[in-house]
């Protein structure tokens, strides 16, 4: 299996939460095609640290480097929901509404 | 064609299917059930490329611990008294093109770039957590600490945001 099968793999999907976001206007649907294109990036640095085990010389230091930054871009995503979801929430109290252009009114 | 390209393709697809059904739901309970489709699709994934722990975390924080979180906040909100009003045609349109074209010129520049194998047979024991759990626990404690302090930030920051106002007034 070539690699680059997983690099358009993880376009594919990358490309399809930028879509998402640029046209929904639903705050949490917005919210959830961020969360795809973490997810893709993901899947390519996995597929990337198995890529270094293969070959002739096997570096094993940089498959479980990879593998570790996985697990903190986990860490990060999940704390970022937890904060996005109560501005969410604050949002939805304060308007009645999810509507993500009520963001522009903060500019005034 | 051997196994693991049968499966490859299978989960490929599932993960494309469920994103494209993610923006193109129009409710946002369905969008979250496709998204745990997308993300059993890539668990998948990693469990094909011997990374069983990225598997098992994926599982239990994304598809466990953050969809639970967003099924609660739209049941919180009533979507049916406010349905979402649509975007301008054009916008959506223009959104779609920038998306293209950002499909096409990724595919472009990296699908003549030399590429490496990936040995789906070799079994590895890289991404058991007994490997994982030394190099986080050797060469990684001070970036695990700051994190464990970023979720104490986040939780504090979420109930502090999602306090009342008038709470906060009548404390402050």
């Amino acid at each position: 299996m070539e690699i680059k099968w997983y690099l358009f793999l993880s376009i594919a999907l990358f490309c399809i939460g930028v879509v998402g976001a640029l046209t929904r206007r639903n705050s949490i649907i917005v919210f959830m095609c961020i969360e795809l294109m973490l997810n893709s990036v993901n899947l390519l640095l996995v597929a990337f640290s198995k890529m270094h085990l293969g070959g002739a010389i096997p570096n094993v230091a940089s498959a479980i480097n990879a593998q570790i930054f996985v697990f903190f871009i986990m860490i990060v995503a999940a704390a970022e929901v937890s904060v996005g979801l109560a501005i969410i929430v604050m949002m939805y109290r304060n308007t009645k509404s999810i509507d993500i252009n009520f963001l522009n009114r903060l500019k005034n | 064609m051997g196994t693991t390209q049968i499966l490859f393709w299978f989960l490929s697809v599932l993960a494309i299917v469920g994103a494209i059904g993610v923006i193109s739901s129009k409710n946002p309970l369905y969008g979250v059930l496709w998204l745990i489709i997308v993300f059993f699709a890539i668990s998948g994934h990693y469990v094909l490329m011997n990374a069983q722990f990225l598997a098992i975390v994926n599982i239990i924080v994304y598809a466990g611990a953050i969809m639970v979180l967003f099924t609660f906040v739209i049941m919180f909100i009533d979507l049916n008294e406010h349905p979402e009003i649509p975007k301008n045609i054009y916008l959506k349109i223009a959104g779609l093109i920038a998306g293209l074209c950002l499909l096409i010129v990724l595919v472009a520049a990296l699908s003549h770039s030399p590429t490496g194998n990936i040995e789906m047979k070799n079994g590895t024991n890289v991404g058991l957590i007994k490997y994982l759990g030394k190099t986080l626990f050797n060469d990684y404690v001070v970036p695990f600490e700051i994190s464990s302090v970023l979720f104490l930030s986040a939780m504090v920051g979420a109930v502090i945001i999602g306090k009342k106002e008038k709470e906060i007034n009548a404390r402050g």
